[in-house]
């Protein structure tokens, strides 16, 4: 039985190593044929930022590899809009296109929906 | 019911580890199935088997081993997290041509996949850490 699986991640993308092996995870995820998605929330939606130079501080960059996440079957992408807009980040700054945002309610209906969630 | 467990949090650093330890041990004195316990991020420093904690503190890798050895429980740390910060079983370390391996017994290296095999087979997958 497929199930649904949502990995939650929640760091911005350099400084700890956690919102990298979260996206790790979430290629690892994909092979697997099951229900996987994926929310930018808190510091995490600072990953989404176009224009990421990781190489400055030896990392490898981590916009790449999220714009890179359809390719991987990983097609439900969603981000916090709460957490953008405490941020200022607008739509525009965002590096992928095909991504649905979720206010506070949708948010939790979202979580509801999961048989695991994988938080980051 | 069957649980696996998520460890993201070096132990002694953080109260991360213990907490899963005590957690798995309740699992399993509760009758559920322990599916496995997956070591991912920092929480592969609970694999080494160099760490010595001083006599009158808790020595959690022993308290792992242990608990694999008289439960059999699957204790799987992630692979790409464990040698970039040298965490490394003998095959690995001739692979690499390190000059010594230190995955404790009981142990063993896997891949990611292993943990959402994991959230695939259990009813209830608990994350600790981060």
């Amino acid at each position: 039985m497929r199930k649904k699986i949502l990995l939650v991640s929640r760091h911005a993308p350099y400084g700890t190593t956690t919102a990298r092996e979260a996206l790790d995870s979430a290629l690892a995820a994909a092979v697997y044929d099951q229900d996987i998605s994926l929310l930018f929330i808190d510091d995490g939606v600072f990953q989404l930022l176009k224009s990421q130079s990781g190489r400055e501080i030896a990392q490898k960059s981590l916009d790449a590899i999220i714009s890179a996440l359809p390719y991987y079957d990983i097609e439900n992408i969603y981000i916090h809009t709460e957490s953008l807009a405490q941020r200022h980040i607008v739509a525009e700054d965002i590096v992928v296109a095909n991504v649905i945002l979720l206010d506070n309610t949708a948010a939790a209906k979202l979580f509801e929906q999961q048989d695991h969630i994988l938080s980051f | 019911m069957i649980f696996a467990i998520n460890v993201l949090s070096a132990p002694y650093s953080s109260q991360a580890s213990y907490s899963a330890y005590q957690f798995a041990k309740s699992v399993i004195a509760q009758g559920h199935q322990l599916h496995r316990v997956f070591f991912y991020q920092d929480g592969i420093h609970n694999a080494t088997t160099l760490a010595t904690p001083p006599q009158d503190e808790f020595d959690l890798h022993n308290a792992w081993q242990e608990l694999a050895r008289e439960h059999h429980i699957d204790l799987v740390i992630c692979i790409a997290a464990a040698l970039k910060r040298g965490v490394l079983n003998q095959e690995e370390s001739v692979r690499y041509r390190k000059n010594g391996s230190n995955l404790a017994e009981g142990f063993s290296l896997g891949g990611l996949g292993q943990l959402i095999e994991a959230a695939v087979v259990a009813d209830r997958l608990i994350t600790f850490g981060n």
